[in-house]
């Protein structure tokens, strides 16, 4: 077994040299941003790292071979899990970036992000709960009443309640145009009836109490998911001093058995089997989607974080075996050495360290741009952020899941017949790593959302303000330390991005949407490859001029330039099949026709 | 009461030391620094003496480079009130930390220091005994227990010895050096470390505390071990007794 050491040093890098926390910190009026200095983020993220290498670490295990189980009618999570929990409540990491005025520290995403990767990649199963009460406060706190942010904020800030997502139904998963759940008023309130699936910490014993956000119609909606309403419904009532009231009508009907992450319950809810389960209105009826938009958008880029995460541990693992592994002479090479010096197992190695570099540097920017999306004073900067933001979210998401189940799965081929084994850690990592690319919207949802509303709905605009940047970026690699081939790779995929992305409008405006659609996701990819490729080559700039001035550390820096090269080399090389199958794939997927399959 | 804790900045246990490529220190640039593992158990000890209400202020104290800022942060951010930091980019002796801590204790008027029984960096296990002495206060080392009768003026100490427990009763005012049983160390939590940045921190200078620092000994050289050679498999026991008896002639 191989035990998760979080890379503070590469995290640093990203976050104060790369991005800097000062872009973040001078939005001084919002939130806790202007706490956001260097000091601060080494004092937190050192106690992070210990945090999640002693204590969410070691039970990461026990939780995949003890999977959480119904018994009488409640949920348990494996031994370990809850007092596990009870210490990340107590050490107060549920509030890093809630918000002050509900007794969170209001600390940027930019710090947010590397402790949501540490917390992932120590134990994703447990850090999906308190990924998900994220999510709702960030929900109720945007369009809750007064008096329901009062209501529910504290607790689930400290996290003494979690709280939970409820979309999906049997017949209604990635359609949500299909949800049957019944809201009827009664009394100032609401009765709901219908069955949940899929509902990650749907019941929990940590807590004793937690707040559902639940998906339903009410009696007079139109159809569709413009009809859709958002519902808070707690686990248990409460009392009008706030204190814990009856059970209300939500049952648990079961827990599902699943590939990964064991220990998370995904649960069946049932709610209103006696008669319906009380429920208050969260914002305007109909209007629960876009609602539940706020909720799945910081879902969605916690889980391209969530993506990395596990891919990092994956490539450690794969790391520390390849290094103490010996089999065979390599090339070139006097007696028989660990497998981390035959050339196909370097190159392994060599390509997720990259890949795992790049999806940090693009989703902690991501969570740079969100900063500013919520920070920027300027009515108009903060517009600009917002769709950036926007437009990142899709590719961080579905680049990132992909790129960390890649990786898991080539850390497991490192490790040989021996990460086919249980015992190594290897095949859990590949089979947590698998739902990432799923829930939150599956890679295909991820590809639609690119194409369909971020970048054929404003013409084009989001992506060329995007292109425009990398492009004024490109003279900056003019540095004698930073290889001239890095230039020309960057300036090729750009030509690439901006070809497909031309076409892509073209075919739409022609009225051949499905076309656009079916080849979406390679798209997405072409799109990630080239963001993240010029994070790295941002990155390979700040290294040459860290180099120029002196520094303590050469090694480190001449590496962030030669994983830079490396990526760009061996990871984006792919940009041109994939721009290939953007702009000539569409007319032969037509031409398929799966009667005939 | 007071409590005074000193803490070290040290090489942070997970990382091997390495003798730098002169031979003449210990390899420490560029790597992860951190509080001295039996000193974060002295931080404890004195926090779990605040919390039982026998201690009402906790000062933790640091001499060495402008970097111990960052282990004090660490005793605030664990809860410590305050802390001073002697600032001096000289190599600091064990006898040269007592005597700056003797001349912080005589400002501060502490009525107990709890500090770590060594330092992992150097091992010496000198600093507590040399301060306990230049101060004539009563000493208890190695300490795995402490019992306070509040009001009292005396504190029973558990020390481990060799071959077992011994149970002293110390007169306060008292210097404790903590071993690794006393406690186990708690998590900084995260509005804890918020706090610390706004905690005060003190900054002196040996000459100020009019201590002279100049180190005693010279070191002359700085060596990792032999490298291991490889074993060898025997056959059985005989071969085994043999090879102990006639080869390594050992018994």
């Amino acid at each position: 077994m191989y035990d998760y050491r979080a890379p503070l040093r590469d995290m640093a890098f990203v976050v104060k040299e790369l991005l800097g926390l000062s872009t973040v910190s001078r939005l001084s009026q919002h939130e806790g941003y202007a706490e956001a200095t260097d000091e601060l983020f080494d004092a937190i993220q050192e106690e992070c790292a210990r945090f999640s290498q002693e204590v969410l670490s070691p039970l990461n295990k026990i939780g995949d071979q003890n999977p959480a189980r119904m018994e009488t009618g409640r949920v348990l999570t494996p031994p370990g899990f809850k007092t596990g929990y009870e210490q990340f409540v107590a050490a107060g990491w549920n509030g890093l970036t809630a918000p002050v005025a509900f007794g969170g520290q209001g600390l940027p995403n930019l710090m947010g992000a590397p402790a949501e990767e540490m917390w992932h990649a120590a134990n994703m199963a447990f850090t999906l709960c308190p990924l998900l009460t994220r999510g709702a406060i960030e929900a109720i706190h945007t369009v809750g009443t007064p008096e329901q942010r009062q209501r529910y904020l504290p607790q689930m800030v400290s996290g003494h309640w979690t709280g939970t997502m409820n979309l999906t139904e049997p017949q209604a998963g990635s359609d949500l145009a299909a949800l049957r759940t019944r809201a009827v008023p009664e009394n100032g309130h609401y009765r709901l009836t219908g069955q949940k699936i899929f509902i990650t910490y749907g019941d929990q014993d940590y807590t004793e109490n937690i707040i559902h956000l639940v998906l339903a119609r009410l009696p007079d909606a139109p159809a569709g998911v413009k009809g859709l309403s958002l519902f808070i419904v707690p686990k248990y009532r409460l009392n009008s001093d706030g204190s814990i009231g009856p059970a209300n009508d939500v049952r648990t009907v079961s827990v599902e058995h699943k590939l990964g992450i064991h220990a998370s319950p995904t649960c069946v809810l049932s709610y209103g089997d006696e008669g319906g389960a009380w429920g208050e209105l969260l914002g305007e009826p109909h209007r629960g989607l876009e609602i539940m938009f706020i909720m799945m958008n910081a879902a969605r880029f916690s889980v391209g974080v969530q993506g990395m995460a596990i891919g990092q541990r994956a490539y450690q693992s794969a790391l520390d075996y390849a290094r103490e592994r010996i089999q065979g002479v390599p090339l070139g090479m006097k007696s028989a050495a660990p497998i981390a010096w035959h050339p196909d197992v370097k190159r392994m190695l060599s390509s997720m360290k990259a890949r795992l570099e790049a999806c940090r540097a693009l989703s902690y920017y991501a969570g740079q741009i969100l900063d500013l999306a919520l920070g920027e004073p300027d009515p108009h900067q903060r517009a600009q952020a917002q769709a950036r933001s926007d437009l990142l979210t899709p590719i961080v998401k579905g680049f990132c899941s992909e790129s960390g189940l890649w990786v898991a799965n080539e850390a497991l081929q490192v490790f040989g017949g021996m990460g086919y084994v249980e015992e190594t850690g290897a095949a859990q990592c590949l089979r947590d790593a698998r739902i990432t690319t799923i829930y939150e919207g599956t890679t295909g949802i991820q590809a639609n959302d690119l194409v369909g509303r971020k970048l054929l709905r404003d013409q084009g605009e989001m992506v060329r303000s995007l292109l425009t940047e990398i492009k004024a970026f490109l003279p900056e690699l003019n540095h004698p330390a930073v290889p001239g081939s890095l230039t020309q790779t960057m300036a090729h995929v750009l030509g690439l991005a901006e070809q497909s992305s031309l076409h892509l409008g073209k075919t739409a405006l022609s009225g051949n949407l499905p076309q656009c659609f079916g080849v979406a996701v390679p798209y997405l990819h072409l799109m990630g490859w080239l963001v993240s490729g010029w994070l790295m080559a941002r990155s390979a700039v700040v290294a040459a001029r860290k180099l120029e001035a002196g520094t303590q550390e050469p090694d480190f820096y001449q590496a962030k330039i030669a994983t830079a090269v490396f990526y760009a080399e061996h990871g984006m090389g792919v940009s041109t099949s994939l721009h290939r199958i953007v702009v000539g794939g569409g007319p032969a997927l037509d031409g398929m026709n799966p009667d005939q399959f | 009461m007071k409590v005074l804790v000193p803490v070290k900045r040290v090489l942070d246990y997970n990382i091997k030391a390495r003798a730098n490529a002169e031979g003449s220190a210990v390899e420490l640039s560029g790597l992860k620094m951190s509080m001295n593992p039996f000193d974060e158990i002295a931080v404890e000890a004195a926090l779990r003496l605040k919390e039982a209400g026998h201690a009402a202020e906790i000062i933790a104290v640091s001499c060495g480079v402008t970097a111990c800022q960052e282990t004090l942060r660490t005793a605030m951010a664990l809860g410590a009130d305050r802390s001073i930091l002697v600032q001096t980019d000289m190599e600091l002796e064990p006898l040269a930390v007592a005597k700056l801590l003797r001349q912080l204790i005589l400002r501060e008027q502490p009525g107990l220091v709890i500090c770590g029984k060594q330092a992992i960096d150097d091992d010496s296990n000198q600093t507590g005994q040399m301060l306990a002495a230049l101060l004539g206060w009563a000493q208890a080392t190695f300490a795995s227990r402490l019992d306070f009768t509040p009001g009292a003026s005396r504190v029973e100490v558990t020390r481990e010895i060799d071959g077992g427990l011994e149970t002293l009763s110390v007169a306060l005012p008292a210097v404790i050096t903590t071993d690794l049983r006393l406690n186990e160390p708690r998590y900084a939590t995260l509005p804890n470390i918020m706090k610390a940045k706004k905690k005060p921190l003190e900054t002196l200078t040996p000459q100020a505390l009019g201590v002279d620092v100049t180190p005693r000994l010279q070191l002359l050289r700085v060596a990792e071990p032999p490298p291991r050679k490889g074993g060898v498999l025997v056959s059985d026991v005989a071969q085994l007794v043999d090879k102990l008896k006639n080869e390594v002639k050992v018994i």
